[in-house]
């Protein structure tokens, strides 16, 4: 494996270890590495690699492919996806396995039950940062209740609510309010 | 023990599924589109079984949405359905990705790409919030319990604390609470 190859392995690989919540809790620490560290890309072409993996649907954390491709090509963009998305991949594996094995344990529903509000609590804080953080102001925040009504009240397909949701904002943009 | 539903799911089927949410989900919310479409629509998992695997995927260390599809693909059809889910919401995902970046200086050239993202990106809060909403619905009407709850979200969402000492620390009190309650 060449040089690149195995810093981006040594970059990722760990960084996917301290992913808990989700991978945004990892984003500062891959700027860091990427931009002050290895210096494979300036701050504002981080940013633009950020905002890449933004706009696109699938997990944000394809940001990681999105650098390796940048860093070194075909090759750049696998090593890096393995690195951030393997290590716990495996993890999961195994509790999935353990999980079916020992189905209806005493310890797996006391652990179960235990983390059920801690799960709670997280999503509902995640989205609360989310909606304060959205652009588009009120009229985003508006257009955030009103797709949780609709997709709490209906069984329609959520990309007819995501094409609304763009359909809305270029109408308001069209008339000035965005 | 394989649900009896599953018997009609393959492999190839379940890694047809996450790539299409996988490309279609602009604006976020993955875990949000998982729910509706493998409990709410397909009733392949019941509500149950999914929140399960989301409480270990936000407690582990991991991508939530990656690790949500390994739990489901294993869950459904054993090791080949974890590969198959998993390849299924990385690989074109990946491709698409990279295709985008390589447009991007084309595309950033539109105001029209950032409102349309923006509008994308506030209606995708929906599938989060009405996760959220129904994961809260399923926490016990009790005392310990929701004091548990709403002080995750507190410490997180309001005071911005660090996310692994709040969930180190939360884990491991409302599992040992867990433990003097459950028979």
């Amino acid at each position: 494996m060449s040089e690149p190859l195995r810093t981006l392995l040594a970059v990722f690989a760990p960084l996917s270890l301290l992913t808990i919540g989700g991978g945004q809790s990892v984003v500062a620490d891959i700027q860091r590495q990427v931009v002050d560290v290895h210096h494979w890309m300036t701050a504002r072409e981080f940013v633009d690699l950020f905002a890449i993996s933004r706009m696109t649907p699938g997990p944000g954390s394809l940001l990681a492919t999105l650098i390796g491709w940048h860093v070194a090509g075909f090759w750049g963009a696998i090593v890096a996806t393995i690195g951030i998305f393997a290590p716990t991949a495996f993890l999961i594996f195994g509790l999935a396995h353990i999980w079916r094995r020992y189905s209806g344990a005493r310890w797996q529903r006391v652990l179960e039950t235990g983390l059920r509000p801690v799960a709670a609590g997280m999503i509902l804080a995640s989205v609360y940062v989310l909606i304060r953080t959205l652009d588009g102001g009120w009229l985003a925040q508006l257009l955030a209740i009103a797709s949780t009504a609709v997709l709490m009240t209906t069984r329609v397909n959520p990309f007819v609510v995501v094409l609304a949701g763009m359909g809305i904002f270029i109408s308001l943009h069209a008339v000035g309010l965005v | 023990m394989l649900d009896a539903s599953s018997n009609r799911i393959s492999s190839p089927q379940l890694f047809l599924i996450f790539s299409r949410i996988g490309l279609t989900s602009f604006g976020g919310g993955l875990s949000g589109w998982l729910l509706r479409e493998f409990v709410h629509s397909r009733k392949w998992l019941t509500e149950e079984e999914f929140f399960s695997g989301l409480a270990i995927s936000q407690a582990m260390p991991g991508i939530n949405v990656t690790n949500m599809a390994i739990w489901i693909g294993y869950r459904l059809r054993g090791n080949s359905g974890a590969i198959a889910s998993f390849l299924g919401i990385i690989v074109l995902p990946g491709m698409l990705m990279v295709l985008v970046g390589t447009l991007f200086a084309s595309l950033q050239g539109f105001d029209i790409t950032h409102i349309a993202l923006d509008g994308a990106a506030a209606a995708a809060v929906g599938l989060s919030l009405s996760l959220g909403l129904t994961a809260a619905r399923r926490v016990p009407r009790k005392v310990i319990p929701m004091a548990i709850m709403v002080a995750t979200f507190v410490a997180i969402g309001v005071l911005h604390w660090p996310l692994m000492w709040v969930v180190l620390v939360s884990v491991f009190v409302s599992i040992a609470l867990a433990h003097l309650t459950t028979a």
